[in-house]
């Protein structure tokens, strides 16, 4: 098994994470095992919007800790709509949100310690990128020297370390979104949500973005819940694939891909990936059919 | 990468035309005025040429540059407490609904009755220099108020979600995001403001003016036509030009010094 994988290596400034992710004894992420604690377990959530839309019906999820999972379906499945809710960015209708894993102590009572990764980059556009990497420590009121110091460890891990004054609008769309997850990263959450972060990106940068993200999820060990409609970033990132039914949002199946981690471009052109990718496409299209939900295939 | 790249506004090609072009027609203009005063032997106390208009602004000089100092004196200041107003009205308006939807009517009575009908009454009701003030803060501070209130309320809300998602107060929402998002809207309700404050002064001048104790360059203006002097009340009115101008551009300076290294109306087409 290929320690270092082919994107990074063509990535010099990403060589520190390979000596971290190969010195770390990680968990073997591509089992998802059934031991780990769950971070995060939605029962019977439902969600319905004050227009009347049903975007979430019944719908169940467990999420296990240092799991990568991808929550795959078509726009207006309800998949933004699961990670705001477990994000806390909005309360279920019904049915029952458990954290365990994702409540910080401390002064801060139960708030919820969770990075958030958005469709846009997000940023602040009238501060430098450091500033913006800076933002939700200053916002938990974290020690300025404390602070800078993680603000430059995290844009050391997303590459961004020579562009900490820039502003935003002086980066690529790919920096953009690299900043966005180096904020996201900055506070250490246990778990990483993204909503299509990679989405508007072009394929070239989405597949470098990809590649760098495996390496930080290995080196860091956190969770990721990972939103996508497509089907080869599901199968490429993830240890499990949720494959969403639309109209109302519910758990059509689960596939879990087997494949071992560190994975790489050897990974992206193997029978294994392009297998992977039939079953998680045809479950899709199956979902996008009938949507009721069905055992796993 | 960053400042260094920054070109600053286009000094290229295109910006002279933009230059020379109104320069060029004003010569042109004064031109006009000049030679159909000429022709036709126009006397200067119904039209003054060009010529004694810029020999009486020489030689009135002293007079209209203490008019003019207390002029602007009273459009600084009312635009600086516009400024103040309109923007803690905003704030107050973003933070409570209630206030928002008891007060927001009556901005708008204020900003929509002509500022000329108050002003005789403020007159009445205030000192002179306070009823000058008044009327330029009157007129200034609704565009600043409007343009606030639409800033703040434009605040991208995935970054909202981001201050929510990390426990952000509603102070910290404000100063560090609401504000900032605010802030070219602000820039350009000041530059509206700037004009109107400039024209408040100058209305309530001029209704002033019959009382006598003003001395602003409206009042000048007021001065010199009960007494024909056409020339000076073409000089200052010249002058009153000329400092909304210098207003204008000093506020879009401002704007474009604030603003250059993040937003897009700061920036020069680059593409």
């Amino acid at each position: 098994m290929p320690a270092i994988s082919a994107g990074m290596t063509a990535e010099v400034r990403f060589d520190h994470i390979e000596t971290r992710a190969t010195n770390t004894s990680m968990p073997p992420a591509a089992e998802p095992s059934a031991a780990s604690a769950p971070v995060v377990t939605l029962s019977g959530v439902t969600k319905k919007f004050a227009n009347g839309t049903l975007a979430l019906d019944y719908f169940d999820l467990t999420i296990r800790d240092g799991e990568f999972v991808s929550l795959l379906g078509p726009s207006g499945c309800g998949k933004s709509t699961a990670l705001r809710l477990i994000a806390g960015l909005s309360e279920p209708t019904g049915g029952e949100i458990s954290r365990s894993g994702i409540g910080r102590g401390g002064r801060s009572g139960n708030r919820l310690d969770v990075g958030f990764v958005f469709q846009e980059p997000t940023l602040m556009p009238w501060a430098t990128v450091f500033r913006n990497v800076m933002l939700p420590l200053e916002l938990q009121g974290v020690e300025r020297r404390a602070a800078r110091r993680r603000v430059t460890q995290a844009l050391e891990r997303v590459g961004l370390a020579s562009f900490r004054d820039a502003y935003p609008r002086e980066l690529s769309g790919g920096m953009k979104m690299r900043a966005s997850i180096a904020r996201a990263l900055v506070t250490d959450p246990p778990l990483l949500l993204m909503d299509e972060p990679f989405a508007a990106l072009d394929e070239i940068t989405r597949f470098k973005l990809n590649n760098d993200l495996l390496g930080l999820w290995r080196a860091v060990g956190h969770t990721v819940i990972f939103v996508t409609h497509s089907v080869f970033e599901s199968v490429y990132l993830s240890s499990r694939i949720v494959v969403m039914t639309p109209r109302p949002g519910r758990v059509f199946t689960e596939l879990v891909v087997d494949q071992p981690y560190p994975r790489d471009e050897r990974f992206r052109t193997s029978a294994e990936y392009a297998r992977h990718c039939r079953i998680a496409s045809q479950a899709l299209s199956r979902a996008m059919e009938d949507g009721s939900p069905e055992g796993v295939s | 990468m960053t400042s260094s790249a920054d070109p600053p506004i286009t000094t290229g090609g295109i910006a002279w035309p933009r230059i020379v072009l109104p320069i060029a027609t004003l010569a042109l203009g004064i031109l006009i005025w000049d030679l159909v005063v000429g022709i036709k032997d126009i006397p200067p106390f119904i039209l003054p040429g060009p010529g004694l208009v810029a020999a009486t602004l020489l030689s009135d000089w002293p007079l209209l540059w203490d008019s003019l100092l207390v002029t602007l004196v009273t459009t600084f200041e009312g635009l600086a407490l516009a400024l103040a107003g309109g923007i803690g009205l905003a704030i107050l308006f973003n933070q409570s609904r209630l206030i928002e939807d008891s007060l927001y009517p009556y901005a708008v009575i204020l900003q929509v009755t002509p500022v000329v009908a108050v002003a005789p009454l403020l007159l009445i009701y205030l000192p002179q220099q306070a009823a000058v003030l008044a009327c330029a803060w009157i007129v200034a501070f609704f565009p600043i108020l409007a343009n606030t209130t639409l800033g703040l309320n434009s605040v991208d809300r995935n970054l909202a979600d981001l201050f929510k998602i990390y426990g952000a107060s509603r102070v910290s929402v404000l100063l560090r995001l609401k504000l900032p998002s605010a802030l070219p809207y602000m820039l350009g309700g000041l530059r509206i403001a700037g004009g109107l404050s400039l024209i408040g002064a100058v209305v309530a001048e001029i209704a002033a003016g019959s009382a006598g104790a003003g001395s602003g360059l409206a009042y000048r203006i007021a001065e010199s036509s009960y007494r024909l002097n056409i020339p000076r009340m073409f000089a200052a009115l010249i002058l009153l030009s000329i400092t909304g101008i210098a207003i204008f551009l000093a506020l879009s300076l401002l704007s474009y010094l604030v603003l250059r290294r993040w937003h897009e109306s700061a920036i020069a087409s680059e593409r």
